[in-house]
């Protein structure tokens, strides 16, 4: 039998169709299809300057704006050779930290709400709004930012940000329990994930699956710590890898427990980011006049939440790039779905499109 | 209605059919969980903890045949709007369209480039209300709904639309 | 890129590597005949064990110029990486593809066929990916222009007062 999910269904998180193939209940092969949301990113790219697509690459991952800013500009910083000041390092490192725990909430909280589980979304959905909160302080958007500049930022910390980054710190960190007791070592929830949609080591490195779901599967590889950007060597965390705690190594609930764990690690760097912050400087000193990279081309990848989100930027010389590719993590991890669910249920399906944790608006750009 | 006025005590209502319709209606329009973009996170956002959708009567459902609002949250693709129409086409009457965002309103930030994108939804199936932003803020969400709930108040289902 | 890499491989290739003016560029040019061969070789030696491939990059130089792929490999055990080019005849662009080597490719050569129209001879399920299956034309070609419609619904045209 065929069954077709989507491109409107609850649980796809976003505009996504499956075509499932399936013998009673028994899922053969899956095929997904995309582009529901394909917003020509890369055409608008060689149309708009190097500022310009700042704006663009933050609607790509809407739920990691600051990442894909981030991402972006460390790549164009590189291909023109621009010194950042420590400040502006820093406040970055802080901004996309406390975006990766936004993130990683809202995809905890759906991936709950895939399973059938509705309480912790709400609860999740609460703590996310007070990384919003900060957010809103420091730039004034709630869910695309436009923050981080080549060179600089849009804006320097607000009068209070600090204590109140620190505030949220301290409330978060007790709140970590409460979701492991809701929903991590819930029975229901246990029996949902644990050892279902297992993903091997090699199939994930083949696959290119990346960032939590590589992790996930015991990988210990986080370009943070591998190839270190911006900071990141400067501050102390470790890698939560999957060790199978419930299941076996790779299932859905290794994915999601990792996503838990680097919550948490978050939170180090983030407290880490904010002691040793320079106090003064000016975030807008190394802003160049004009962003007119020199003839070359770079692939530069950083960690976003959901993995490797690499820029892949031509120049020709030219305030317009000529050409950016983004690779981007979800898109990878959707590709392993027909390999991880065939022979599970179809209700085993969604369970595991949900540990995947994709962004359409990333796969289709 | 001058023999009634003032017979009974205060518990008791007296109004026309018509408007009874409309009010039952406008106090509970259930939306569509229809989420294309970055515009159907503020949407989660406003069903979720803080905002709480279903204090003003909006409840969100899955599927188009239960639904009478549909909210399209975000860019609507040349490949999505031939699907948006055919959900459109599948609720139920009465049925009301709010384009969420200036993706949906316009094409937003797209419209210059997409080759790929609809320049506003309004141009595969009738919208009620707009609401700018990239993306609305909850309130303003929030804003848009209460407005359209003002709409469908004075429509008079069973003699004549407003505005018609 | 480690001129090992480039020695090893051009010892193994010496017809399908394209020689470069200045050795110390960090990618390797290389000629689409060999390339699936190339890739099997980067991907089994243990030296190289290029196990995990980052992203296939399509370019357009232009309507008179050539079109071209651009492969970002890494090693997870090695951690080295290398850039590999291979430039297209933009009438006829056919690459191999290396589907069966790296899993992920079948995505990102869809991709890349969808944008550029680059057939990537040897996968098995060549199709559209982002775009639907009735699309014409390559967007991501620089001559590309947008159509007017697209079954029925109006695509509107750049109008210049619109700004």
């Amino acid at each position: 039998m065929v069954l077709n999910i989507g491109p409107q269904h609850p649980s796809t998180h976003g505009v996504l169709r499956l075509k499932v193939k399936t013998d009673g209940e028994i899922v053969s092969e899956i095929t997904p299809i995309i582009g529901y949301l394909h917003r020509c990113f890369e055409k608008h790219c060689e149309n708009l300057s190097y500022e310009q697509v700042i704006p663009y690459t933050d609607r790509c991952d809407y739920i990691a704006s600051m990442n894909n800013n981030f991402g972006y500009v460390v790549a164009v910083e590189e291909l023109m050779g621009i010194e950042v000041p420590e400040r502006v390092e820093y406040i970055r490192v802080i901004m996309a930290e406390l975006n990766r725990i936004a993130s990683h909430l809202l995809a905890l909280g759906t991936y709950g709400l895939d399973i059938g589980a509705f309480t912790p979304f709400l609860y999740m959905f609460r703590d996310r709004e007070r990384i919003l909160d900060l957010f809103e302080m420091t730039c004034g958007a709630r869910l695309l930012y436009n923050y981080m500049w080549v060179g600089g930022l849009s804006h320097d910390l607000p009068v209070g940000f600090v204590e109140a980054a620190y505030d949220f710190l301290d409330y978060f960190e007790p709140q970590v329990k409460e979701y492991n007791d809701l929903l991590t070592y819930n029975k229901i929830f246990i029996e949902r994930t644990a050892d279902i949609g297992v993903l091997p080591a090699e199939v994930a490195i083949n696959y290119g699956v990346t960032g939590p779901n590589l992790r996930g599967s015991g990988v210990a590889w986080d370009l943070r710590k591998a190839e270190p950007y911006s900071v990141y060597d400067r501050f102390e965390f470790d890698i939560p890898v999957g060790k199978g705690l419930v299941g076996s190594v790779g299932d859905c609930w290794d994915r999601y427990w990792v996503r838990v764990q680097e919550m948490l690690e978050s939170v180090k760097i983030i407290r880490q980011a904010l002691q040793k912050m320079p106090s003064e400087g000016d975030v807008h000193a190394a802003l160049p006049k004009k962003v007119r990279p020199p003839k070359g081309s770079i692939y530069k990848r950083t960690e976003s939440p959901r993995g490797d989100l690499g820029y892949y930027i031509i120049s020709s010389g030219k305030p317009v790039p000529f050409r950016i590719k983004m690779r981007s993590p979800a898109f990878t991890a959707l590709c392993v779905l027909d390999e991880i669910a065939r022979g599970w249920m179809i209700s085993d399906v969604l369970a595991i499109l949900g540990s995947l944790d994709i962004v359409l608006g990333e796969i289709d750009r | 209605m001058g023999v009634l006025e003032h017979k009974f005590q205060d518990n008791i209502v007296v109004a026309s059919v018509d408007k009874l319709l409309s009010w039952a209606r406008s106090t509970s329009p259930w939306y569509f969980q229809f989420g294309l973009a970055c515009c159907a996170i503020e949407m989660m956002a406003t069903a979720a903890s803080r905002h709480d959708l279903e204090r003003i009567g909006m409840m969100p459902r899955s599927s188009p045949r239960q639904a009478d609002v549909m909210i399209v949250s975000g860019t609507v693709t040349l490949k999505m709007g031939l699907r948006v129409k055919r959900l459109y086409e599948q609720m139920a009457d009465p049925k009301y369209v709010i384009a969420m965002g200036s993706c949906a309103t316009s094409g937003g930030p797209y419209w210059k480039y997409g080759y790929h994108v609809l320049k506003g939804v309004d141009l595969v199936v009738p919208v009620d209300v707009y609401i700018p932003g990239c993306p609305p803020r909850p309130e303003a969400l929030l804003d848009g709904l209460l407005k359209l709930q003002e709409k469908i108040r004075h429509e008079r289902p069973l003699t004549r639309k407003t505005g018609t | 890129m480690s001129q090992d890499i480039r020695t090893i491989l051009k010892k193994a290739f010496p017809a399908a590597i394209v020689e470069q003016e200045a050795e110390t560029e960090d990618y390797l040019e290389v000629r689409p005949g060999e390339w699936f061969e190339i890739a099997t070789f980067l991907h089994d030696t243990p030296e190289l064990k290029f196990d995990s491939l980052q992203c296939i990059t399509g370019v357009d130089w232009g309507p008179e110029a050539h079109l071209e792929v651009r492969y970002n490999l890494h090693s997870m055990e090695h951690k080295h990486k290398l850039e590999i080019r291979i430039v297209l005849d933009r009438t006829a662009p056919e690459v191999p593809s290396v589907e069966k080597i790296w899993r992920v490719a079948d995505w990102f050569e869809r991709e890349v066929y969808d944008m550029y129209g680059i057939v990537f001879t040897g996968h098995r399920n060549l199709r559209r990916i982002l775009l639907p299956d009735d699309w014409v034309g390559w967007p991501l070609r620089k001559d590309y222009e947008t159509p007017e419609t697209y079954h029925g619904i109006v695509v509107p045209k750049i109008k210049e007062e619109w700004e």
